[in-house]
């Protein structure tokens, strides 16, 4: 097992016309990802990569039962995307695209609530690197090659650092349940909380390894969950101990959830409630290596 | 994007929040005349930086003559106004604010924030105008007043009455609060604003509700939809390394070290920064070049770079994933023949096609130290800088 994607998955590129959504699609295709269609406004009937073309998400999905979507589409229209693909009925979307604004993703989220859970879609991202099950399927832009299978479960918010711990593992012999980008956007699909809780429900997953970096509240939220929800043991490594303060922060931004922000905090906060911290960025794999030696 | 105060003031005011009478100065002269025109026997005088605390830094005089007013614009104009948000740098003062001086009676803290927790558009309200949010929020927590923004129909009147009566606004008054909060957060939603802050908001003696001053910042995702909005961008109060960083659509922020970074993706780069600081060296910027690192971003990465002068050592870290090893180190190798580099260079490469990457670094017969951990650059990035600085700089890429 997996989560959120598996060597079954059918899977559409909406925005599959595109450079780098052909390349990306070969790439996917390749890893063996059961790439089943694509999307794009207009050029229903096209052929990509040998996959057919439709010219909306619903048609799509009624003709090839597709079930996760990989949004390639530019910032201005993407969120449009995402909801076109929340009302079809697609139950799995990964949005790479990188600029959305922050009002469009506050809709986005919004109106992803209107549907009844069982009906909802999950979304990573946007701003990320996608999600990929080692050995089954790839759902994004990342290197398949460097993921070895196994049962560590992977949650991030940056995608070359999400690289550099997969590759870390990779040379420690340890593999990779399942990889899932959050992403580094200020209003995302999923938090780490979100992903924490299916790393936990499944049962290939042994140790849950999270990446966070500074800004925001959500690596204090998941912690709050590890402590009253996760039993298995997390690993985590937060980014940006040197960064300077309030550079990126809004000024009144920074009153509402401030404590929690620094990455200094957010390892304090982490270490209190159980989580293993690898100290800096080149020993997160060691750091895994050693709980998993303590947890068998 | 930040924009001026009066550039705020002017947005707000077309979506129905009161301002006090003003005008813009570029001179002394201009100013007094200014003060002249708007009438009145006082005048409050602000300089136009991008930055908070302008007060205390002594950026605002309050004047009672138009040679006062002369005499406060002698002291702004031309200088660096160095408040707690400005770094210690300061920001130039370039343009002067002159407003009719208005009579307080209350004053409030009013800000709308994107809250990253609710995903939501958040108010916060204090009766404890005047003060910065921060000490409000240290010294006054309970003054505070929340409320988010259902996204799907906006603010309703009976939030923004709410607020106002916990405010202790005057029932009188309810209404022109509410219209001003009405107007902020369409202010707020209709231009893609991340942050509208009113400190203070204030109620006159005459019953009016007025912003005294008003600080607004723009999600620079969105200006693709509001021209008017991204041309009031003021260069003049930005880092120039960071937005000619930002105009070649690299991601950078200067800092105090003399280690400069090149690496792909904002978490690596800080992650690599982290490292640096671990090895004993400190890092002279953030960069990310984004995740295809191609030959020409690699060189506009290195002549940004470069152009710090305390840059001792620079470390380029590339995780390759789409983009291969090889095809990176040889847009390494075209940098640093197109781009005069007299400091040491190490290059840690990873992912696709890596021995090939380091086979042409080891070919093109430049001085470039390689490592292959994150670890090992950082160590190397910190003992060559060290061993340049006893060596008298031989390490140095000769040209």
């Amino acid at each position: 097992m997996s989560i959120l994607l598996d060597r079954d998955t059918r899977v559409i590129v909406q925005g599959i016309t595109g450079k780098m959504a052909r390349f990306h699609t070969k790439d996917m295709l390749d890893y063996g990802t059961n790439v089943v269609g694509g999307v794009v406004p207009g050029k229903g009937g096209e052929t990509v990569e040998g996959v057919p073309v439709f010219d909306t998400v619903k048609e799509a999905v009624e003709a090839t039962g597709a079930e996760a979507s990989l949004v390639f589409v530019p910032p201005p229209f993407a969120a449009d995307s995402i909801m076109e693909a929340a009302d079809a009925g697609i139950r799995y979307c990964v949005c790479i695209t990188d600029g959305i604004p922050a009002q469009d993703m506050i809709r986005v989220k919004r109106y992803m609530m209107r549907y009844p859970k069982e009906k909802r879609m999950t979304l990573t991202g946007p701003n990320c690197a996608g999600t990929i099950s080692p050995g089954k399927a790839l759902l994004g832009i990342m290197p398949g090659h460097i993921y070895l299978p196994g049962n560590v479960g992977i949650i991030g918010r940056s995608g070359t650092l999400g690289y550099e711990a997969a590759a870390q593992l990779k040379e420690l012999g340890l593999g990779v349940s399942t990889s899932v980008g959050i992403g580094g956007d200020p209003i995302n699909g999923s938090s780490f909380k979100d992903i924490l809780q299916r790393f936990e429900e499944d049962e290939d997953t042994d140790v849950i390894c999270m990446i966070g970096e500074i800004g925001g509240p959500q690596e204090a939220e998941a912690a709050d969950y590890i402590r009253d929800h996760i039993t298995k043991p997390v690993v985590a490594y937060v980014a940006g101990l040197t960064a300077p303060k309030g550079r990126t922060m809004g000024h009144a931004g920074a009153i509402i959830s401030a404590f929690g922000e620094s990455a200094s905090e957010k390892v304090e906060i982490l270490s209190a409630v159980g989580v293993t911290v690898a100290e800096n960025p080149a020993v997160i794999g060691e750091t895994v290596a050693k709980v998993m030696g303590k947890a068998a | 994007m930040d924009i001026h105060e009066y550039q705020a003031k002017t947005i707000l005011a077309d979506f129905g929040v009161s301002v006090p009478p003003g005008a813009l100065a570029y001179s002394p002269e201009q100013a007094s005349y200014r003060a002249r025109e708007l009438g009145g026997d006082r005048w409050v005088v602000k300089a136009q930086v991008h930055a908070g605390g302008r007060g205390k830094a002594g950026g605002v005089h309050l004047c009672d003559s138009e040679h006062a007013i002369e005499d406060a614009c002698d002291k702004m104009f031309g200088s660096k106004l160095v408040t707690h948000q400005t770094g210690a740098e300061g920001k130039g003062v370039y343009r002067v604010y002159v407003e009719a001086a208005v009579p307080i009676e209350q004053e409030f803290y009013l800000g709308f924030v994107m809250d990253r927790s609710t995903q939501r558009v958040m108010i916060v309200a204090s009766a404890e105008g005047g003060m910065e949010i921060e000490e409000i929020s240290a010294d006054k927590p309970d003054s505070i007043v929340r409320s988010t923004v259902e996204p799907a129909v906006g603010l309703q009147d009976f939030q923004a009455r709410e607020i106002a009566f916990a405010l202790g606004i005057a029932p009188g008054l309810v209404s022109k609060m509410v219209r001003t909060l009405q107007g902020c957060y369409r202010a707020f939603s209709e231009l893609d604003a991340t942050m509208v802050e009113i400190n203070p908001l204030v109620v006159t003696g005459d019953d009016r509700v007025i912003a005294l001053d008003a600080k607004m910042t723009f999600d620079d995702n969105a200006l693709f939809r509001h021209p008017q909005v991204a041309e009031l961008r003021d260069k003049s109060q930005e880092d120039p390394r960071e937005s000619r960083a930002a105009d070649r659509g690299l991601s950078y922020v200067g800092l105090d070290g003399n280690i400069g970074c090149i690496v792909n993706g904002a978490g690596l780069a800080m992650a690599t920064m982290d490292t640096i600081m671990l090895a004993g060296g400190e890092p002279a910027n953030f960069l990310d070049i984004g995740g295809g690192a191609t030959p020409e971003r690699v060189a506009k990465a290195f002549r940004l770079v470069m152009s710090d002068k305390n840059v001792q050592a620079v470390l380029v870290n590339i995780f390759a994933g789409i983009n291969r090893c090889d095809w990176v180190a040889e847009g390494v190798v075209q940098a640093l023949q197109e781009v005069q580099v007299d400091v040491p260079v190490i290059v840690r490469l990873a992912g696709t096609n890596v021995e090939e990457g380091q086979k042409i670094l080891a070919k093109s017969g430049l001085p470039i130290i390689r490592a292959n951990t994150l670890m090992e650059a950082a160590e190397r990035a910190v003992g060559a800088w060290q061993n340049d600085l006893s060596m008298g700089h031989q390490l140095r890429i000769a040209k």
